[in-house]
C-alpha cells in the first residue's frame, strides 16, 4: 500500500504498540503531527522538549516499556539532548524522533538545521538519519529493538521533512537482523560455575545490586539468592528497590553518600557479587581501596563495563536474570552466617540518623511521607541533597518505584519524569521530591500536569539554596559559599495555586503530618512548599579520594 | 605497545565519524587509521593502530564493539602477519644529491615516481620499520612533504576475519 513517510512512521509506531508520545511540534514535523491527530497513540504536549524526553524516560522506568519522544528540528532537537543523555547514562530505553530539514538542504545551515545525529552520537546507543523513505519501517523496528535489548538505552531517528512527505510502498519488516548487534544473554557456564564456587566458599559476601537488577527484572532471583545464601545486599542509587528496603539483608545504598553499614560491609567483604552495577565513581570511593579484601564477581549484560573501573576475578557477561537463576541452582543453602551478626551490629550501632532542632528537618518530612504512603508510592526526585535524603529515608519495597537521574545527575529530571510515570501508571500514587533549585528548572510542567489531570504531588524541600553544591563548598572551599544562596525564592504554594493546583506551605514539624495528608488526599496536582533548615547536610559522606570505609558525619 | 586492529564496519556514511568520535571522547590514541571497502561491497575494513597497554586495548575493543555499525574486531597478529604502509616523500634533490638519493631508493627497493630539477617524489611500501628508516635517511636532504596511508595488514595463513 502506498503511504507517506510520516504515515509509515505512525503505523510502525502503532505496530510496536506505542501508546503514548511525549513531544512538542514544529515546522519540520508538521506531517507527523497532522497524522497524530487521528492516531490511536496519545500525544502529550509538554512545555519544553527537554521535559518530553524526561517524561518518556519516567514512563519507561515505571512500565519497563520503551519511552517515545518527538521534537522538531534545530532547537527542538537540541532541547531533547539533556533528556537523551540522562537516559543514556541510566540505560533507559527511549526512542527519540526528530524532524530534520529536507535532504537537499542538509549541510547548508538552513533555518532550524542542526546535526542532531552528530551531536547525540556520544550518548545514544545508536542513531539514524533517514535518507530514503523505504528504510523508515526497518529503522523504526531496529530502533525499538536496539533501545530495549541488551543494555537498554536511547536511540534517535532523525527524519528529514521530504522523507516524511515522500510516498512509497509500505511494508513492515517481520524480523530484525543487525549483524553488528548480537547481545549475549547466556552467561558462560564455566564462569557461572566459578561464581557458584566462590559464593559457596565466601565467609563475608556482599551483593552490590545496580540498575541492571531493575532493567532485567531479576529482583525475585536476587532475593532468593540473598536469602538462600544469607548474603546482605548493598544497592547503588540506581539499584534501590532491588530488594525491599526494610528487609533484614538490605543495607541500603553504598557509595559516596552510602549508609555507614553498607559502606563498611562492602569494605570488609571477602566476596563482592556485582549484579548489574558498573562500579561508577560515586559508588566506589577511592578506586584502588575499594573492597580491598574482596574477590569480585561481576555480572553485566554489557561486556565493556567489566574490568572498566574495577578489576574482576570472575567476569560473567549475560542477562542478570538468567545468570542469577543458574547461580541460584548451584549454590548451597547457608543456615548460619557469622557475618550477619557483624552486619546486624553495624546496623544497630550506626543507623541512619539526623539531629533534631527547632528548624524543620527534611529527613523527618521524608520519613513521614514514607509512613503515610506505607512505602507504596512511586517517588521521583530531582538532584541534590533531597535526592540522597530520599534514597536514605524512603525505603523502596520493589524496583521501578524510585525514579532519579543517577548517572548524569540532571536537575529538572524528576518532575517531568513523574509526569511520564503517572501516565504510565495511572492507578499509582506518584510523588516528586524536589529542591527549590531543581523545581525551578522545569516548573512550567505544572501546566502539563494540570492539562492531563495528573494528581502528582510535589514536595519541595525548600532550603533557599543549591544545597548540595553549598555542602560541597563547605567541605572543599572552606565554607566560602559562592552563588548558591538564592536572594529570591518564589512562594511555590502560590505558584501552584495560580496553575490551579493545590498549594500548601509547611514550616513547622507539627504541621507536617496534617499538611502532607491534605496534599496526598487531594485529587489534584499539589505542591507542598516545605521550608527546611538550610544548614542541614547529607551524611554520611565519603570525601574525594577516600576509601568507602572512611566516612564523616551522621553516625 | 602498539596494537593493530582490523575492524569490519557497515559501509554507511557516518561510520567513520562515530569511530573517530569514540576514540577522541574516550581518550584513546590512534596511531593510524586506514579505511576502504572489502570483497563484500557493503562492508568496509578499518585498520586501526592503537598505542596503549592491555587495559586500553581491551577497552578500545569493547567500546568499538558496542557501536552497532561495527561488525567484527580482531587484532592483527604482531608476528604472524603481513602489514604494509605506503608513503610518498617529496625530497630536495639537486644535481649534487640526486645520485646519492637514487642509491638509497634502490637499497630500499623503493620507487621514484616523479622528478624535477629541485626535488623528487619517492614511493615506499613496507612495514613501519622500513618506512621510518627511509624517512630518516632522506631527512638529511630535506623532506619537503610526506604523506602516509596508515598501516594495513592481514594475518598470514588461511584464517580470515569475517
Ligand atoms: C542541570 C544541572 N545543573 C547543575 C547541577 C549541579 N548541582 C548538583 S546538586 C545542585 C543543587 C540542587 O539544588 P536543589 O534542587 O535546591 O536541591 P538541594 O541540594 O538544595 O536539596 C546543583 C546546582 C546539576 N546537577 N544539574
Amino acid at each position: 500500500m502506498n503511504t507517506t513517510g510520516a504515515e509509515a512512521l505512525i503505523r510502525s509506531l502503532e505496530k510496536k504498540g506505542v501508546e503514548i508520545i511525549f513531544g512538542y511540534p514544529g515546522g519540520s514535523v508538521l506531517q507527523i503531527y497532522d497524522l497524530l491527530r487521528d492516531s490511536s497513540i496519545k500525544h502529550v504536549l509538554t512545555r519544553s522538549e527537554q521535559a518530553a524526553a524526561h517524561a518518556a524516560s519516567g514512563y519507561s522506568r515505571v512500565t519497563g516499556r520503551v519511552g517515545v519522544c518527538l521534537a522538531t528540528s534545530g532547537p527542538g532537537a537540541t532541547n531533547l539532548i539533556t533528556g537523551i543523555a540522562t537516559a543514556y547514562m541510566d540505560s533507559i530505553p527511549l526512542v527519540a524522533i526528530t524532524g530534520q530539514v529536507s535532504t537537499d538542504m542538509i549541510g547548508k545551515d538552513v533555518f532550524q538545521e542542526v546535526d542532531i545525529t552528530g551531536a547525540t552520537a556520544p550518548f545514544t546507543k545508536h542513531n539514524y538519519l533517514v535518507k530514503d523513505v523505504k528504510e523508515l519501517p526497518r529503522i523504526v523496528k531496529e530502533a525499538f529493538y536496539i533501545a530495549s535489548t541488551g543494555r537498554p538505552g536511547p536511540v534517535l531517528i532523525d527524519i528529514p521533512k521530504d522523507v516524511a512527505a515522500a510516498v512509497f510502498e509500505y511494508t513492515y519488516p517481520e524480523r530484525v537482523d543487525i549483524r553488528g548487534y548480537k547481545p549475549n544473554y547466556e552467561g558462560h557456564p564455566l564462569q557461572i560455575q566459578k561464581a557458584v564456587k566462590a559464593i559457596n566458599r565466601a565467609r563475608q559476601p556482599v551483593i552490590c545490586a545496580g540498575g541492571g537488577v531493575v532493567s532485567s527484572g531479576c529482583h525475585n532471583e536476587l532475593l532468593k539468592l540473598a536469602e538462600k545464601c544469607k548474603i546482605p545486599v548493598a544497592m547503588t542509587l540506581m539499584g534501590l528497590g532491588s530488594i525491599p528496603g526494610e528487609h533484614e539483608l538490605a543495607l541500603g545504598m553504598f557509595g559516596m553518600h552510602g549508609t555507614y553499614f553498607a559502606n563498611k560491609a562492602v569494605s570488609q567483604a571477602d566476596l563482592i557479587i556485582a549484579a548489574g552495577a558498573r562500579f561508577g565513581d560515586r559508588a566506589i570511593g577511592k578506586r584502588d581501596k575499594f573492597a580491598p579484601n574482596a574477590k569480585i564477581v561481576h555480572i553485566d549484560i554489557d561486556p565493556a563495563e567489566i574490568g572498566k573501573n574495577i578489576d574482576t576475578y570472575i567476569p560473567i557477561v549475560g542477562d542478570l536474570k538468567r545468570v542469577l537463576a543458574k547461580i541460584l541452582e548451584g549454590t548451597e543453602e547457608v543456615k548460619e552466617r557469622e557475618w550477619l551478626n557483624t552486619i546486624k551490629k553495624l546496623k544497630t550501632e550506626h543507623p541512619l540518623k539526623y539531629e533534631k532542632s527547632e528548624k524543620l528537618k527534611p529527613q523527618f518530612v521524608i520519613e513521614k511521607l514514607y509512613q503515610l504512603t506505607r512505602g507504596r508510592a512511586i517517588v521521583s526526585t530531582e538532584v541534590g541533597q533531597h535526592q540522597i535524603w530520599t534514597a536514605h529515608f524512603y525505603k523502596f519495597s520493589e524496583p521501578r518505584r524510585f525514579i532519579t537521574s543517577g548517572g548524569l545527575g540532571t536537575m529538572g529530571y524528576g518532575f517531568p519524569a513523574a509526569i511520564g510515570a503517572q501516565l504510565g501508571r495511572p492507578e499509582e500514587r506518584v510523588i516528586t521530591i524536589s529542591g527549590d533549585g531543581s523545581f525551578q528548572m522545569n516548573l512550567p510542567e505544572l501546566a502539563t500536569a494540570l492539562e492531563n489531570n495528573l494528581p502528582i504531588k510535589i514536595i519541595v524541600l525548600n532550603n533557599g539554596t543549591l544545597g548540595m553544591v553549598r555542602q560541597l563548598q563547605d567541605f572543599y572551599c572552606n565554607g566560602r559559599h559562592s552563588c548558591v544562596d538564592f536572594k529570591f525564592v518564589p512562594d511555590f504554594s502560590r505558584i501552584a495555586e495560580s496553575y490551579g493546583a493545590l498549594g500548601v506551605r509547611i514550616q513547622r514539624e507539627d504541621e507536617v503530618e496534617d499538611a502532607l495528608k491534605t496534599v496526598l488526599n487531594s485529587d489534584k496536582p499539589a505542591v507542598a512548599d516545605v521550608i527546611i533548615d538550610s544548614d542541614e547536610k547529607v551524611f554520611p559522606m565519603v570525601l574525594n579520594n577516600s576509601p568507602l570505609s572512611e566516612m564523616i558525619g551522621g553516625y | 605497545m602498539k596494537h593493530t586492529l582490523s575492524v569490519l564496519v557497515e559501509n554507511h556514511p557516518g561510520v567513520l565519524s562515530r569511530i573517530a568520535g569514540l576514540f577522541s571522547r574516550r581518550g584513546f590514541n590512534i596511531d593510524s587509521l586506514a579505511v576502504g571497502t572489502t570483497e563484500v561491497p557493503d562492508i568496509s575494513r578499518m585498520t586501526i593502530v592503537v598505542n596503549g597497554d592491555d587495559y586500553i586495548v581491551e577497552q578500545v575493543k569493547k567500546q568499538l564493539n558496542k557501536l552497532i555499525d561495527v561488525i567484527k574486531i580482531s587484532e592483527i597478529d604482531p608476528v604472524n602477519s603481513v602489514t604494509r604502509e605506503l608513503v610518498l616523500i617529496k625530497v630536495n634533490a639537486d644535481t649534487s644529491s640526486r645520485s646519492e638519493i637514487i642509491q638509497i631508493v634502490e637499497v630500499f627497493r623503493a620507487n621514484i615516481v616523479d622528478v624535477n630539477k629541485d626535488s623528487m617524489i619517492i614511493e615506499v611500501v613496507g612495514d613501519e620499520g622500513k618506512v621510518n628508516a627511509m624517512q630518516e635517511l632522506l631527512s638529511q636532504y630535506g623532506i619537503k612533504e610526506l604523506v602516509r596511508t596508515g598501516v594495513i595488514g592481514l594475518n598470514r595463513g588461511p584464517k580470515t576475519i569475517k
